[in-house]
């Protein structure tokens, strides 16, 4: 129970990153960390108490295995994290030579 | 038993990629290829959702298992009438943008970028439509979302850019929760196939986790549809995009990634509850009053489409909210009308920028006399979506109130009448200030658009004025019938 706490607590703190910083860069760095927080709860539902590892053979009976499909998946939310990540710190990257600030406060054409 | 006719589902999330892979490595040497590829790929989408509505209607339901994995453990695909319900909706709605962006991404550089992109969030809105796996919901839906953040980025300016990392910032956490959901529903079910998910759902029935999470896929899609408290990108992220973009984006990516994805789990996966039912209600006339009140005071023409986007998903909500026979089929009725005639104004919008340079309706004025198609068109589309009587939006909208007033719902229903006169008003305005009244004296020299615009504005004024006949029985049974069908089962 402890584990899923801290994983909460994970995705507060990243949540109240992005909700609360001014700077463009540290917004994405909350990104980020909601982002490993959510993948570090599924891979905790995967977690069988002194399960051993899902590998098949012969002789071994299937008891009480971790689950491999959540590593897997997390795997794939990982990549995508990597691209939605790049597109972020580029677009930041652009904002920069506009607007020559990374405080939000200062970008805010828009509105109406 | 798989017939070789099924093979055709993963061709709609295939063909889009391999053209978005093909366009990514030629389209820079051979200049015309990107427009020629382009609009033959998109029209053979389009051919290929039509006729799978033949499909579907020999076969009720057709599932395709990927990599002839056994249904429950390997991805699934499936096409049912909701599903090629959508289908038809997002190519026939592409396969007109496409047409539409030869002739206006002239004016941009990089022509073969924009059409990769293009072709990837095709290919996401088409996955999330035909998948029938909650994690591959999850990635089509990254897909189609992560090209959209680009594609508003892609006039590379200040707004431009200011628009997309709010809307890329607030999208990627709704994907957060979205993902969330999925793991708490993996944890629950140990399932993650949609139809094995709901089927043990109901075996093991339903606690607390489930009002989670509901409540986190109410928040994650509900960004991606723009639904009000969730609403706040919109508006800025739509006008900044391309024109073509704009459509798409209003037209079908907040229908396909919001709307449809709420609807399929909701409905088909966790069912639909009276309490969530009440929620969608609430959310769906919210939506509806504020994004027609703030849509009035716009005078940006593009802010002000976008706005009224906001308020017409509310009216779609609403429909499909009431969980009545009739209300779902308003609901899908108007989404149908309402991605045509949204993306008609919004390429009608982009028109007058590219001949006139501006986008406030101050500036505007008599663009009847100089631009007589692009004025007809944007007449047509207004007509459309205020609810004249011979257009396709009135039927749908007319739908949506009778089934509000059956369902014993008053406030809603006077809410829907209500708002529907103020987007009268609003696109009373439009025309007002841009194409009727006096030419002013800066716009003398103006010309009409290029043909390919003018073709495709023009195609899709005539699906306006003719929507109506959708609810002629012989074509409603099989096209709108059964998508209504498929989400009226999930009822509780």
């Amino acid at each position: 129970m402890k584990v899923y706490m801290l994983c909460l607590a994970l995705f507060s703190l990243g949540l109240y990153c992005i909700l609360r910083k001014r700077n463009i860069i540290k917004i994405i760095v909350g990104v980020i960390i909601a982002e490993y927080a959510v993948n570090l709860f599924f891979i905790l539902t995967a977690y069988r108490m002194q399960g051993r590892s899902p590998i098949f053979s012969e002789d071994a009976e299937i008891l009480n295995m971790v689950d491999p499909l959540p590593h897997a998946l997390v795997l794939t939310a990982i990549v995508i994290g990597l691209a939605t990540t790049a597109l972020l710190i580029a677009i930041a990257m652009r904002i920069y030579e506009k607007y020559g600030t990374f405080d939000i406060t200062k970008i805010r054409e828009l509105r109406g | 038993m798989m017939k070789p006719i099924f093979n055709i589902i993963p061709l709609f999330v295939a063909i889009p990629l391999a053209g978005a892979f093909l366009i990514s490595l030629f389209g820079r040497r051979i200049k015309k290829l990107p427009d020629a590829l382009g609009v033959l790929i998109a029209l053979g989408l389009c051919g290929l959702s039509i006729w799978s509505v033949r499909l579907s209607n020999a076969y009720t339901t057709i599932n395709y298992s990927v990599g002839s994995w056994i249904p429950p453990i390997g991805i699934g695909m499936v096409l049912d009438g909701l599903s090629t319900f959508m289908l038809v909706v997002v190519n026939l709605v592409a396969f007109c943008i496409t047409i539409y962006s030869v002739n206006y991404m002239e004016k941009f550089t990089a022509k073969w970028k924009f059409y990769t992109l293009f072709f990837l969030m095709l290919a996401g809105m088409n996955g999330v439509i035909v998948t029938g796996d909650m994690f591959n919901l999850f990635v089509f839906l990254e897909i189609g979302a992560v090209a959209s953040y680009a594609l508003v980025a892609f006039g590379t300016e200040r707004h431009e850019l200011e628009a997309a990392f709010k809307y890329a910032i607030m999208g990627t956490v709704g994907s957060l929760f979205v993902l969330l959901g999925i793991a708490l529903l993996y944890g629950y079910t140990s399932t993650l196939n949609m139809a094995d998910m709901a089927a043990v759902l109901i075996e093991k029935g339903t606690g607390n986790i489930i009002l989670m999470v509901s409540i986190l896929f109410l928040m994650g899609f509900g960004l991606k549809a723009a639904l009000v408290p969730f609403h706040a990108w919109l508006p800025d992220a739509h006008p900044s995009a391309p024109a073509p973009i704009s459509a798409m984006l209003s037209g079908v990516l907040i229908k396909s990634l919001g709307v449809y994805a709420l609807c399929r789990i909701f409905y088909n996966v966790i069912g639909l509850s009276p309490a969530i039912s009440s929620i969608l209600l609430v959310l769906g006339t919210i939506s509806m009053v504020v994004g027609g009140l703030l849509a009035l005071g716009q005078w940006d023409l593009k802010r002000l489409l976008a706005y009224s986007s906001i308020s017409q998903i509310g009216y779609i909500v609403l429909g499909l909210g009431l969980a009545t026979p009739l209300g779902i089929l308003g609901g899908l009725f108007h989404l149908f009308n309402h991605s045509i005639f949204k993306s008609l104004l919004f390429l009608n919008s982009g028109a007058v920028e590219y001949a006139t340079g501006t986008r406030d309706l101050q500036k505007m004025g008599g663009l009847m006399q100089k631009m007589p198609l692009t004025g007809a068109t944007a007449l047509s589309g207004s007509m459309a979506i205020a609810g004249i009587p011979p257009f396709s939006g009135f039927w749908s909208k007319l739908i949506i109130i009778i089934a509000a007033v059956e369902a014993q719902r008053y406030g809603y229903a006077f809410w829907a009448v209500l708002i529907s006169i103020l987007t009268l008003a609003m696109y009373m305005k439009v025309m007002k200030y841009a194409f009727f009244g006096n030419l002013k004296e800066t716009l003398i020299g103006i010309k009409e658009v290029p043909r390919f615009m003018k073709l495709s504005m023009a195609v899709l004024a005539v699906i306006c004025i003719v929507g109506g006949i959708l609810f002629i029985s012989a074509i409603n049974e099989v096209f709108l019938q059964k998508a209504s069908n498929v989400l009226l089962g999930g009822v509780r």
